[in-house]
Formats: structure tokens, C-alpha cells, sequence
């Protein structure tokens, strides 16, 4: 199909120039960030996710919402293969980031995840100074040069909003910060190998309100960015920052769409009752 | 009642330790009356029965102990952290399951045991390797060390390894780090800690042994050059000595100062573990 496709633009392009006529640019395809089809998920026998089908569009911010064990924080961990080492873990379906499939054999996960960030529900700084946690990532990928290096620690600290906080005591200790500076460390230590999205699995849940508005201040900064996927408890998140929701129910997608349409006019019963409080 | 009883009980250890310390120091110093400390440290002679002239330097038995014992480290070290690293982090279940008793086992053989593989088997396989006369020499010690040490090493290291929190491991993998980069990056440095007091438990061991030092080393009393010398540790020489040394004399007393500094050197070696160990602490949290 693809291939056919191909050859008629090219048979296009030829014709206009040939008229003369000024060439209109054919609509760039959209390359989705993930295109995921037919995704089911196992651990062991038991299905965490069934046939889920999923376009996720670059420079975005999706939020995944539903209650405890339905399948949201599996999803999420399926784009980055964090799932991949747990036991019993098996799946079929397919996975696309950037039209490439993340799955295939010959993807290396290594790669993957340095497109595919992630920021964990609990902080979780290494036990080295802040300024080692930054360019942990760079030196990973074999930057060796100092200034490059100090350069970046500040790009990403500035982006996550805790440059001002830490900047005359880069060598201190990350588990000396606070919970919400923690956070905001682990999303710069994301930041700095600039991937090209970033996976957040309740990066606020641990944290207290002040910190939590400081997060979503920073995620809503730099959607231009980067495309963002959020996994969270809390509604008023959902509909603060995102610009699609996605509603898990027991491993099924029940809805996905706009975030205000499914905050005001959810198609489906079950989200309607779900986004009022009634259950989860 | 109870309580009281499991006061004593804990008080005996410290009485015992006082006990041996101040008994050690006691018959030690004695030693002083006759021989200069700057002989008994400096000297590389050791011969307290020579008719006449008997001398007391400890300093090739220092030497010597050393030459084991860290030569014990050196192989041990690798091995016993790789060991702790591969039963840890990469080993399956029922591998992880299967070595650890092993490991286990491996501390209970008793020195002389070690010390009888050391003369039959590995002294004359060195021999034969290097072409020596003899293979009952410092190497042979080192070897039977290590081996020795590696039980200790390697469950203080497995430990202080496990106990790293998975969120550690998380964080990097997520990166993009492979489980090689995680484990050398990661993991090692936040367990340490763990794995310096597991090498100076190894080290004090390594240190202390007597029986299969003395059975293994070939007991030459004199500076070793190298470690494929025939060396005579202190814990040796004060085995071989103290049965025929007679009562209160210069003799005997001295085989307590080499006692003492024995005593000395592991509780130096301890107290510089848990310095390493809370500095490095103190940096981490």
C-alpha cells in the first residue's frame, strides 16, 4: 500500500511540473510519535491490556487515566520496553515509534530509550551530586567534554525549573534535595540527553502541592519540545495539561480523544462515571 | 532476671575482648624491658635462641604477613566482588539458589584442610609452573587466602549489591544504559560501601590465619624479595614458637608483642573500613 502510494506522488509532482503550475506542496504525512495497533499484554496468563489501538501525534501532551490496575502504567511502560525484564511478560501487536517498530528484533532497546524518556512515580536521584545525575545520560552516549557538559547541565536544569535552586551547589549530594527538587532533577537528568519524548508514570503523586504545580508548569513549558505521556491519579491534572486523555478500564482503552471532550462530553457511560468520582 | 542475663551475656564480649587485649599488652610490654623498640620494628632478624646474641626484628614477619595477605586480596578482590555482582544481578533463581549455599559450605572447610590442599596439590602445581624447588612459598599462602576470603567477600558484597534499590536500576536502564554500564556505574558505587567492609572482613581474615599460612608458606625466617619466597607470617611464627618457648623469658614475652601487633594491624584495618565505609555514607546521603 505504502508503495503505491509513493509512486503516485511521485507521478504528481511530475505533472505539475510539467504545467508549470506553482507547486502546491503535498500535506507532509503525519509521522505519529507511536502509532500502536492491536496491542494485548500479558503477565503470565493473566491479560493486562486487550487490542488496544492508539495514535499519539508528536509535540503533545497525552494524558492516561484510570483506576488503579487498569493497564495504564503497563501501556506506558510498553513504549520505552521497560516491561521487557519482568517476569512472565508477554505481548503481540504492534508498536511504531516514528514508523519504526520498537519490538522488531533488530531494535536495539538501548537506542529506544534514549528516545523515549522516562520519569518515575518516586524520585529516584542516583546517590551521586547533582551535577553527576545531569550528565549521566550525556556521558552514557560518550560526551566527554567539559564545557559541553556544564552547558548542558545548565540547559536542563533551567528546563526543569531548578536551576535557580541549585546552581551554586552543583556538587551536592541529589538526595540532599527535597521530594519535588528530586523529581525535578530526574525530569532534567530526562531532559539533558534530549530525547524526544518523555514518559511520566505519576511523576506527581509523591509529591505536595507546590511541587506538583511547579511539574505541571514545567511539562506544559516544554510540550513544544517534546511529546509528553502522563500517567495519572489526578483529574484536575488530566484537564489542566493535556491535550488528549486516554480512559484504561480493567486493560480495555475504553475512550481516547480530545482531553475537553472527554471531560465534558466522554462518549462512553463508564468514563462519564469514572471522571465524576463515582468509581476509582 | 532475664534482662540481667542478657546483660552479662553481652558484657562478656566486651570483657573477653578487654581480657585478651590487656593480657596481650601486659606480657607484651614485658618484651620492652629487654629488647628496643627500634630492633623489634626495624630489625629483619628474628633468631630470640642464638647463643649469645638472640635478636627480635619482627619487621620480615610484618613483611611477610603482608605479602600474603594482600597478595590474598588481590586475587580474591575481583573474584569475590564479580562473584557477589554475578549472583546478584544476572544470575538466574535457581543458580542464584544453588550458589549461595555452595558459598556457604566453602567458609566451613576448616584451615587445615586448606592448608593440606595447599602442600599436596597447589605447592607442587606452582612448582611445577614455575619452576621452583620448592612451591611452599608466599603465592601458595596468597591462593589459599583468597579462597579463604571469598566466602566472606563475596555474601557481604552480594548483600550490600541486593540492597541497592531498584529505582536506581530503573533510572539507568531507562536512559539507555545496558545492564553492564548499570551494574559498573550504578550499582558498584552505591553498594560501596558494603563491598570495602566486605573486603576488610576478607583482609582481616587474610590477615589473621594461622594455620594454613603455616602449613603452606614453607616458614623461611627472612625478608621475602618476591612472592615466590618462602616467607614465616607472624601468626606462623607465633604458632610455631609458643609450644617450645620456655616460660618468662624475653623469648616468650616478645611472642606477645608480635601478638599485640598482630592485634594491632586488624583493628587498624577495622577502624579504617568504617571510616571508608561512613565516609563514602556521608557523600551518598
Amino acid at each position: 500500500m505504502e508503495l503505491v502510494a509513493e509512486r503516485e506522488k511521485v507521478a504528481e509532482g511530475e505533472t505539475v511540473m510539467k504545467i508549470k503550475k506553482p507547486v502546491i506542496k503535498p500535506k507532509p504525512q503525519v509521522v505519529y510519535e507511536f502509532d500502536i495497533s492491536n496491542i494485548n499484554v500479558f503477565y503470565g496468563e493473566a491479560q493486562i491490556l486487550k487490542d488496544i489501538n492508539m495514535k499519539i501525534e508528536p509535540r503533545s501532551i497525552t494524558a492516561l487515566i484510570g483506576p488503579s490496575g487498569c493497564g495504564k502504567s503497563t501501556f506506558l511502560r510498553m513504549l520505552n520496553r521497560m516491561n521487557d525484564t519482568i517476569d512472565g511478560f508477554s505481548f503481540n501487536g504492534t508498536v511504531l515509534h516514528k514508523g519504526s517498530n520498537i519490538y522488531d528484533k533488530k531494535t536495539q532497546v538501548e537506542d529506544l530509550r534514549k528516545k523515549v524518556g522516562m520519569v518515575f512515580q518516586k524520585p529516584n536521584p542516583f546517590p551521586k551530586s547533582i551535577y553527576e545525575n545531569v550528565i549521566y545520560g550525556l556521558r552514557l552516549n560518550g560526551v566527554r567534554n567539559k564545557s559541553v557538559l556544564d552547558e548542558a547541565v545548565e540547559k536542563a536544569l533551567k528546563q526543569a525549573a531548578l536551576w535557580n535552586e541549585v546552581k551554586d551547589d552543583l556538587k551536592k549530594s541529589a538526595l540532599a534535595l527535597s521530594g519535588g527538587q528530586q523529581q525535578r532533577l530526574c525530569i532534567a537528568r530526562t531532559i539533558a540527553v534530549e530525547p524526544e519524548v518523555i514518559l511520566m508514570d505519576e511523576p506527581a503523586s509523591a509529591l505536595d502541592p507546590i511541587s506538583t504545580a511547579k511539574i505541571e508548569e514545567l511539562v506544559f513549558d516544554l510540550q513544544q519540545k517534546y511529546t509528553f505521556i502522563v500517567v495519572t491519579h489526578n483529574m484536575h491534572q488530566a484537564s489542566r495539561i493535556s491535550q488528549k486523555t486516554a480512559f484504561f478500564h480493567m486493560g480495555d482503552l475504553i475512550e481516547y480523544g480530545d482531553t475537553e471532550t472527554i471531560f465534558t462530553k466522554p462518549s462512553q457511560k463508564l468514563t462519564e462515571n469514572y471522571i465524576t468520582g463515582r468509581f476509582g | 532476671m532475664v534482662r540481667g542475663v542478657l546483660f552479662l551475656a553481652g558484657m562478656s564480649v566486651i570483657v573477653v575482648l578487654g581480657g585478651i587485649f590487656a593480657m596481650l599488652f601486659y606480657y607484651g610490654m614485658h618484651a620492652f624491658s629487654d629488647i628496643s623498640l627500634s630492633e623489634f620494628f626495624l630489625s629483619t632478624s628474628w633468631n630470640p635462641s642464638a647463643y649469645g646474641e638472640p635478636t627480635y626484628g619482627i619487621l620480615s614477619m610484618v613483611v611477610s604477613t603482608l605479602f600474603v595477605s594482600v597478595g590474598a586480596m588481590v586475587i580474591a578482590i575481583p573474584i569475590g566482588v564479580g562473584a557477589a555482582a554475578y549472583i546478584s544481578e544476572i544470575a538466574k533463581p535457581a543458580v542464584r539458589e544453588t550458589l549461595k549455599p555452595v558459598i556457604e559450605i566453602l567458609a566451613s572447610i576448616p584451615s587445615v584442610v586448606v592448608g593440606f590442599f595447599g602442600i599436596v596439590f597447589l605447592g607442587p602445581l606452582i612448582a611445577d609452573t614455575f619452576g621452583l624447588s620448592s612451591g611452599l612459598n608466599a603465592i601458595n599462602g596468597s591462593f589459599l587466602l583468597a579462597f579463604m576470603s571469598l566466602p566472606t567477600i563475596i555474601s557481604v558484597s552480594e548483600d550490600a549489591i541486593h540492597s541497592v534499590p531498584e529505582e536506581y536500576k530503573a533510572a539507568s536502564m531507562a536512559l539507555g544504559a545496558t545492564k553492564w554500564y548499570t551494574l559498573v556505574k550504578v550499582i558498584l558505587p552505591a553498594a560501596s560501601s558494603g563491598i570495602i567492609a566486605s573486603i576488610m572482613l576478607g583482609f582481616g581474615r587474610a590477615i589473621g590465619e594461622t594455620m594454613t599460612v603455616l602449613m603452606a608458606t614453607g616458614n623461611a625466617l627472612r625478608m621475602p624479595g618476591n612472592l615466590f619466597d618462602s616467607v614465616r607470617t607472624m601468626t606462623a611464627n607465633i604458632a610455631i614458637e609458643l609450644g617450645e618457648v620456655p616460660f618468662n623469658t624475653t623469648h616468650y614475652y616478645s611472642l606477645f608483642a608480635v601478638g599485640l601487633m598482630l592485634f594491632l594491624m586488624t583493628m587498624l584495618v577495622n577502624l579504617a573500613a568504617e571510616r571508608i565505609t561512613q565516609h563514602i555514607g556521608r557523600h551518598k546521603l
